[in-house]
């Protein structure tokens, strides 16, 4: 029964897939794939629930015993970012009802986006680090598919880049698990916490982590690492650069914090006091970055950037206040980024353009967008009472805890700059009057694509306002999560029984 | 033979970043091919060479007679030369498409998704 509770969220995007292929010629394949973005709701919600009600739920694969076969593994982490998938499955698939054209659904959009969402609901929940592979694989794959989907020259010229840097992390990494299975002879992760320690050549242990570290690292949009992704995600959709913004970034980062807090712990001094300088890094990069974009979407991209370092600073600071703030940061980023955007492809919609010299006066012509738009925005920058401002607040607290005070500097500073950013698209695109003299409106967007294009954008940004308003559970699972990360005996126990606890 | 393969796996990724540093997409593609290739050589090699040994059972067997090769470095080489030669074909196609699109497949004149701002043309 629980591996039924584990494998669910995963076979019903793959189901889907196939459906939402064979059914690409007419209207039915776009509700098949809303139909299953709502099952894979409702399936990641039941296994939250029982992994909020049992601890940490593992699952062997076709009943072979762990470390032989493959264990899916869902602790409070997996759980939180399997529920967060399905929520920005779902809100962007109806988005795409507005938004993608028949065209590109007769290509099989709806079969690659559901593909891909199966690739990172497997990397959440495998509990084997080859099998981690794999479901990067079927998340890039797909991914390689959606950004070209089209075939406009911008979008070829986004994918050759996009798609060489991620090949070449996923040979780091793919190197990096021939020799850790090498040293150790094990691909369970639960198997390889207890076996790395043993390992005699400690040093040896740190080079293959580096190797780790620097394949996801690349996926994770990381410090010197990061230049595929600005190239890339303002020439797809919106639908598509909304979810690849929301989530694809957010499994690199998962990526390392699962193997730099279940395996790679025995040089936490060197690996994670690098990890705290890559953040710093990033955040100060990604921002500075933004402020000289003049895009709409290419400013959000490197805010994406900018954001991830806050994630891995909670990762690097390694305490639980640290951890917590990393996680609620990830839950926190994957809504307000792709709620943006979201908005952004309302706007162009509306406006006529993303280029912000060109744009202009849409507050006056939609304010309610205007105010759609001030709140994941705020949220971004950190503003009280949204979900931002306690995302931030804890990992800045975490790092003045250990008394990294130059670190805090950067992340408060670099808040500051967000809000200088968004303030400029919001005079850019909202408040100055349009440059051609015309006056945008929503009334010119049709009907029948304004409709499903606002329904996410609005439920999006009523959950960050409850996370906001009301962020005291959410810390609570966070807690929850962090305590599982920093004491994996749990993970262990739960995986290869109780007998193999260390 | 450990050593042995461990200079070829040496050579190709040497090989492999010379192709991958050059400014043709199709070179770098060949170059990323090559270190797809060492990487698959570094998991077998990390997995213990025993030569000549079977990885398999005779029929009927419980258990091994004689010295027997791990079966699961090659079953992971040979998921990860599946996958890869997928990601590889797409690569090409990819490629193709964009030269026939853009017309060059020289990296530093495919500026399309990032124009160069102006003014920066006068560093170059």
């Amino acid at each position: 029964m629980t591996s039924w509770f584990l494998a669910a969220p995963l076979v019903i995007p793959f189901v889907t897939a196939v459906a939402a292929f064979l059914l690409r010629n007419s209207e039915t394949g776009r509700w098949v794939s809303v139909a299953g973005s709502a099952a894979m709701l409702v399936a990641s919600l039941l296994l939250m629930a029982e992994v909020l009600d049992k601890g940490v739920l593992a699952g062997q694969m076709g009943n072979w015993p762990a470390p032989f076969g493959i264990t899916l593994v869902a602790d409070t982490l997996s759980a939180v970012m399997v529920v967060i998938t399905a929520i920005t499955s779902l809100a962007v698939v109806i988005y795409g009802m507005g938004e993608v054209p028949v065209r590109l659904e007769r290509l099989g959009y709806h079969a690659l986006y559901n593909a891909m969402i199966a690739g990172v609901t497997g990397a959440f929940l495998t509990g084997d680090i080859f099998n981690l592979y794999v479901w990067f694989e079927v998340m890039l794959i797909s991914s390689f598919g959606l950004l070209v989907l089209g075939g406009t020259k911008e979008q070829l010229d986004a994918g050759v880049k996009y798609v060489a840097l991620n090949l070449v992390s996923t040979l780091a990494f793919l190197a990096g698990i021939g020799m850790l299975y090498g040293m150790t002879g094990s691909l369970n992760m639960a198997e390889l916490a207890l076996t790395v320690p043993q390992v005699e050549n400690q040093a040896l242990v740190t080079v293959v982590a580096m190797l780790f570290m620097v394949g996801f690292g690349v996926k994770a949009a990381v410090f010197p690492l990061f230049f595929w992704l600005p190239a890339a995600y303002h020439t797809p959709r919106f639908s598509v650069s909304a979810v690849f913004a929301g989530l694809l970034t957010k499994v690199g980062v998962y990526a390392l914090m699962r193997v730099f807090t279940l395996i790679f712990v025995g040089d936490v001094s060197f690996t994670h006091e690098i990890l705290l300088w890559v953040a710093a890094a990033t955040m100060v990069t990604g921002v500075l970055g933004a402020a000289a974009q003049t895009d709409f979407r290419k400013i959000l991209s490197f805010h994406i950037i900018s954001q991830i370092g806050y994630m891995v600073l909670g990762l690097a600071l390694y305490t639980t206040t640290g951890l917590v703030g990393g996680v609620f940061y990830l839950v926190h980023h994957i809504i307000v980024k792709a709620n943006l955007f979201l908005i952004a492809g309302i706007a162009q919609k509306a406006a006529g353009g993303n280029e912000l010299s060109r744009i202009g006066g849409l507050y006056k012509a939609a304010p309610f967008l205007g105010l759609l738009f001030l709140i994941p925005a705020f949220s971004l920058a950190g503003f009280p009472p949204l979900s931002g401002f306690w995302a931030k607040f804890v990992v800045v607290k975490a790092t003045l805890e250990l008394g990294h005070w130059f670190v805090a500097f950067l992340a408060l500073a670099v808040g500051l700059l967000t809000i200088f950013s968004m303030t400029k698209i919001w005079a850019a695109a909202f408040w100055k009057p349009h440059p051609d003299g015309i006056e945008p409106s929503l009334s010119r967007v049709d009907r029948g694509e304004l409709v499903p294009m606002m329904i996410p954008v609005v439920g999006l940004a009523v959950l960050t306002m409850i996370i906001g308003l009301h962020p005291e559970p959410f810390v609570q699972i966070a807690e929850t999560a962090a305590d599982q990360l920093l004491d994996p005996t749990a993970y262990i126990t739960a995986v290869l029984g109780e007998e193999a606890a260390p | 033979m450990e050593a042995v393969l461990s200079l070829l796996i040496g050579l190709l990724v040497a090989v492999s970043v010379y192709l991958m540093l050059a400014r043709n997409f199709l070179r770098f593609l060949f170059g990323l091919i090559l270190l797809s290739n060492a990487a698959n050589l570094v998991i077998f090699t990390a997995g213990r060479l025993t030569e000549g040994a079977p990885a398999l059972l005779r029929y009927g067997e419980d258990a091994p007679a004689t010295e027997i090769a791990n079966a699961l470095p090659q079953a992971l080489v040979l998921t990860a030369i599946v996958i890869g030669f997928g990601l590889f074909a797409f690569a090409l196609v990819l490629a193709l498409q964009a030269y026939r699109q853009i017309g060059t497949l020289d990296t530093d004149q495919m500026r399309l998704a990032e124009p160069r701002q102006p003014g920066a043309e006068a560093d170059k």
